[in-house]
């Protein structure tokens, strides 16, 4: 099966401090897998340094088959998707806008934007500005930018944090549709129940390395 | 999506937000003239003196003020937008393009209509070729103090201060802008020639294209 991301030995400093020690992670094709613990464990700094964002200090670490100390990571990072803490919306923009704009950087058509955003219902909310619009709306967009892209590797940093349950739904079906086509993910989450309902392998991190889970 | 393709829906995206957030034009502006009207009244309108430091006032205010508009952009932008742009294959020099040119835009008009504010509040008087080498200048200011202000954008990214900090990077840096801009006004009225003048302004518009395309990519690989 093929290797979507490996990580050995990684070490990852921020601002001089050690954040991820001597950190190991495979991720095959097909695969989810969750990583939790505590606030300030470095879930998100494991999250970033997947996502090719966050430079690594020691060890190895590829994505899609590229070393991340590569110079030219374009491609591969076109193949990523990323749902942080923060959803990145610009709040002048209506909604349809926003997803508009993030289909125009990825060079895809604006053909299916409107499609997507009723995929994930916010059909009848497109013209609404994002800075009028609910965490959940905003997060339901970042959902639909997903479903247009199609990654091979999805990033979900505490991605269902706030979400009623059809937006967990949706979580759950675009995770489905990305592993349903030989790509990846990798959630972390303080939330162990969400993970261990949609990932095979669990972890805890601590102390910067990555522990099975009980 | 090709560099110009990425650079233009920067610079259009860029453009639609300040049509709806209007911090230019229905903010900095009005603020801006309310600045300029404050000195012909501590001049205590003697006409002389108003008509005679008009230009310069205006270079001082614009300068000051236009490091606001230069700046906005940096303002706004959040880590998550940074790394949307990354992951989406955004090249940086595009990003650093797109910028500049609907920053251009925005200050060139600003720069325009300060420059028509200054004229009707201090009537200067300048000499028949004064006005377009006035204009011209405006022009290549507002390019200028565009490009160094998206470029102290880029550097002060990730820092806690970015704001000031930009704005220390900005005012000496911008000092080549404001000597080009007001020693080729100056040249007309000592009628020699503003060919020096202007090409130092094209200079300098230059190498900050040049030097804000090139650090792009490294800057933004530094605040990984």
């Amino acid at each position: 099966m093929e290797t979507i991301v490996q990580l050995s030995d990684t070490r990852v400093t921020l601002g001089g401090q050690i954040v991820l020690d001597g950190l190991d992670l495979t991720l095959r094709a097909g695969e989810s897998v969750g990583v939790a613990g505590p606030n300030g464990s470095g879930k998100t700094t494991l999250v970033r340094t997947v996502a090719t964002l966050q430079t690594i200090a020691a060890g190895h670490a590829s994505v899609l088959g590229l070393d991340v100390g590569e110079h030219n990571l374009t491609a591969v990072r076109r193949q990523i998707a990323l749902i942080g803490h923060q959803p990145s919306l610009i709040p002048e923009l209506t909604l349809a806008e926003n997803l508009d704009h993030r289909a125009r950087l990825a060079g895809l058509g604006r053909d299916r934007v409107q499609n997507a955003l009723e995929v994930v219902g916010l059909g009848d909310a497109s013209d609404r500005r994002a800075e009028a619009c609910s965490f959940g709306m905003k997060r339901r967009v970042e959902i639909a930018h997903v479903l247009l892209i199609k990654p091979r590797l999805l990033l979900l940093d505490e991605a269902a944090s706030g979400l009623d349950e059809s937006a967990r739904e949706l979580v759950a079906a675009m995770l489905g549709s990305v592993r349903a086509r030989g790509g990846g993910a990798i959630m972390v989450s303080h939330d162990r129940a969400h993970l261990s309902a949609h990932c095979e392998s669990l972890f805890d991190l601590r102390s910067g390395r990555l522990e099975a889970a009980p | 999506m090709t560099f110009w393709r990425q650079a233009v829906e920067i610079a259009r995206v860029d453009l639609v937000v300040e049509r709806r957030a209007g911090e230019t034009f229905r903010i900095v502006l009005p603020f801006s003239i309310v600045a300029l009207m404050v000195f012909p009244l501590a001049l205590d309108l003697q006409l002389g003196i108003v008509s005679t430091v008009g230009i310069g006032v205006f270079w001082a205010l614009g300068i000051l003020f236009g490091m606001q508009v230069a700046l906005r952009q940096s303002a706004s932008d959040t880590p998550e937008r940074r790394d949307l742009h990354v992951l989406s294959g955004v090249d940086p020099a595009a990003r650093f393009t797109g910028r500049a040119l609907s920053g251009g835009v925005l200050m060139t008009a600003y720069l325009g209509l300060m420059l028509v504010a200054m004229a009707v509040l201090f009537d200067p008087e300048l000499p028949g070729g004064g006005w377009p080498v006035l204009l011209v200048s405006t022009v290549l200011v507002a390019v200028g103090l565009t490009e160094l202000g998206t470029l102290a954008g880029e550097v002060t990214t990730g820092l806690r201060s970015r704001t000031p900090l930009a704005s220390l990077i900005v005012a000496p840096l911008a000092l080549p802008l404001v000597i080009g801009a007001s020693q080729s006004v100056e040249a007309v009225e000592r009628d020699t020639s503003i060919l020096p003048w202007i090409l130092l302004l094209i200079a300098s518009d230059l190498a900050l294209a040049v030097a804000g395309v090139a650090l792009a990519k490294p800057l933004e690989e530094a605040t990984q």
